[in-house]
């Protein structure tokens, strides 16, 4: 089944070889970084987390949203979601593994990573974190990897692969709760510390995540000739609008609980990161930018007009995708440590090796995600 | 181990064991005995007007610094600090008003690692690399730490430090009785958990001219500091947030 991948067109090698160009780039400043230390990021004593972090919860998010496909079409039977299910396992397996790369690095000391296995901590989030995980790699791809070889040789999945899709759906709504109880359980940190931070990165989830699958869709159809339906496509639609218009609500709430209680140690944060702390506003315009393209992506989703059109479509889905990025990342975390713990606002900028090393792992998970489709289409192709 | 060597060590350690009391006599301070049934629980007390009357003096920092290899980084956001000064305001945010006295407000007060009853760092580091011990001081062990931060992030009070490059090459004179650190791992005060089992009071209470800082145990209700703690009004950090800071200060 793997060997699917091996057969493409100049055009796909092109793509591939481009994409790890890239990766190879990231490798080498990553490189820089292992011999000189985490010094050559923008990384400081009052922002201890930054980019790589940022990058990692987004992507959680996007991991998780699998099930907005994985649910309807496994639990209700959603026929129209036939051709999109794998599409989105395939893409969760992706960015975990992403998230992990961002974790890995992330570590002062990444070869001591095994300690997280040799000393399970229970009451670290961070291990159950792990935990979380690594149990949604293996489950998505032992259930697509299932579903997949039985498709092609035209039988129905094997009995046992039902469970694991059931238990797969809960698991994912556990992987993004979890990653926002690393934020949300520390008194040290009153910009996190809100009950609502689990179901604002589920509901930022379930919209950023299905916005990327729309926007794979759109992609496919016109580069590999694989149409997921104009039925699955608008479906999706309607579920990225409620996530956001659900999203953009819980931001609402959180603004309004901090600003009328009016306590210094939670306003502070979000005065800082919608005007400005001392002069310092970096994040100011690109969080003005996410909510502006939230309030558009809004309009254009809600309106069915609008969201029948296949291009204002694409459009919105990159918008969402993009504001969801800036608030649920740099916004999200960075914040949270300006002011500090001190009450010192200390700016944060990710600096170009970090920005290298970013950009070298959405190159190596935007290589696996097309390696794994074409698996996925290869398989398709040949059954008909 | 042959004989001839094993003879050698029994002498070299009854030398010890004679040499310790003449050494005694010329020790600074050390900590009063104790019974050996009460549980030991340290805490330090730190009176903020005699620290702030001596001045610019930070005797107690370059004595902790020195003794435990902190290096002195070039750049300020990647500073190491096991002890330092911050300001008032930064410390005590939450407690202040602008009609303090200006000399408490405006001077400096001395901060380090709280060893909090309840450590936010310890509940969140995933590898045990930092625990509280019985005696109640927060630990870390640098081998252990895979350098993920989350307990800088989790400590309130900022009294963790990160290694962001090899600390070694900001070491001028290397103390050879403690180790040194490597790029990638936290570190912070351990209360001179390794003085303190020779029966020594940590670094910077013993340095500081003004006895402006007192040591000892809270399991004892006769040692100094539940005789401050009992006579004198004590503020503590951030009190609200349950983690039940050991480190007092008298304003």
């Amino acid at each position: 089944m793997l060997e699917k991948a091996l057969y493409g067109d100049r055009k796909y090698w092109t793509w591939l070889a481009a994409l790890g160009a890239v990766g190879l780039m990231g490798v080498l400043f990553y490189f820089y970084q292992f011999a000189n230390g985490l010094t050559v990021t923008g990384l400081s004593r009052d922002v201890t987390w930054g980019f790589y972090i940022a990058q990692f919860t987004f992507l959680v998010g996007v991991a998780a949203s699998a099930v907005m496909v994985v649910l309807p079409y496994y639990l209700h039977h959603y026929k129209a979601f036939g051709k999109m299910a794998i599409l989105g396992e395939f893409l969760a397996i992706s960015a975990v593994l992403m998230c992990m790369l961002f974790i890995f690095a992330d570590m002062g000391q990444p070869f001591r990573i095994m300690n997280m296995f040799l000393h399970p901590t229970l009451h670290s989030m961070m291990f159950w974190d792990t935990i979380a995980l690594s149990g949604y790699l293996v489950l998505n791809v032992v259930i697509s990897r299932a579903t997949l070889s039985a498709e092609r040789k035209g039988l129905p999945p094997a009995g046992w692969v039902k469970p694991l899709i059931y238990l797969s759906i809960p698991w994912a709504v556990s992987i993004h709760t979890v990653t926002a109880f690393l934020y949300a359980g520390l008194a040290a940190r009153p910009f996190w510390m809100t009950a609502i931070l689990a179901p604002r990165f589920l509901a930022s989830a379930f919209a950023s995540g299905p916005s990327l699958l729309i926007l794979l869709a759109l992609i496919l159809r016109r580069v590999a000739n694989y149409d997921v339906g104009k039925e699955a496509i608008q479906k999706l639609a309607v579920i990225v609008a409620y996530a956001m218009s659900v999203n953009v609500f819980f931001v609402l709430m959180e603004i309004f609980t901090a600003a009328y209680s009016n306590i210094p140690e939670h306003l502070l944060h979000f005065e800082y990161l919608f005007f400005g702390l001392e002069g310092k506003s970096a994040l100011v315009p690109w969080m003005w930018t996410s909510e502006i393209l939230a309030v558009l992506t809004l309009i254009l989703l809600i309106n069915p007009k609008t969201r029948a059109k296949e291009g204002l479509l694409g459009l919105a889905c990159a918008m969402v995708f993009v504001a969801i990025w800036i608030d649920k990342g740099m916004g999200m975390v960075v914040t949270g440590f300006v002011p500090s713990t001190m009450g010192l606002v200390n700016e944060y900028f990710p600096t170009l090796p970090e920005i290298g090393i970013t950009l070298g792992i959405y190159a190596l998970g935007a290589l696996l995600v097309s390696l794994l489709y074409k698996i996925a289409l290869g398989v398709r192709r040949s059954l008909v | 181990m042959d004989r001839r060597l094993f003879v050698k060590l029994t002498g070299l350690g009854a030398l010890g064991l004679a040499a310790r009391p003449a050494l005694d006599l010329f020790a600074a301070a050390e900590i009063p005995a104790h019974s050996p049934l009460a549980q030991r629980r340290w805490a330090m007390v730190m009176d903020l007007r005699k620290c702030q009357e001596a001045g610019d003096c930070e005797v107690c920092i370059a004595a902790c610094h020195q003794a435990h290899n902190v290096p002195k980084m070039d750049r300020p956001d990647e500073e190491i600090k096991w002890v330092w000064k911050e300001s008032f305001h930064h410390t005590f945010h939450d407690q202040e008003h602008p009609y303090l006295d200006e000399q408490l407000r405006h001077g400096p007060v001395l901060v380090t690692c709280n060893h909090c009853e309840n450590p936010p760092c310890v509940r969140v580091c995933p590898t045990q690399a930092t625990w509280k011990r019985d005696d109640g001081i927060v630990m870390m062990d640098w081998h252990r730490c895979i350098g993920c931060r989350y307990c800088i992030v989790g400590c309130p009070y900022g009294s963790r430090s990160f290694n962001w490059q090899d600390p070694r090459k900001h070491l001028a004179e290397p103390h050879k009785d403690f180790p040194t650190r490597t790029k990638g791992v936290v570190e912070k005060c351990t209360l001179c958990e390794e003085r303190l089992t020779r029966n020594q009071l940590p670094a910077c209470v013993e340095a500081c001219p003004a006895g402006a800082l007192v040591f000892g145990d809270l399991g004892d209700p006769d040692s100094p500091v539940r005789e401050l703690l009992k006579s004198r009004y004590t503020l503590r950090r951030k009190p609200n947030l349950g983690t039940q800071p050991q480190v007092y200060y008298i304003v």
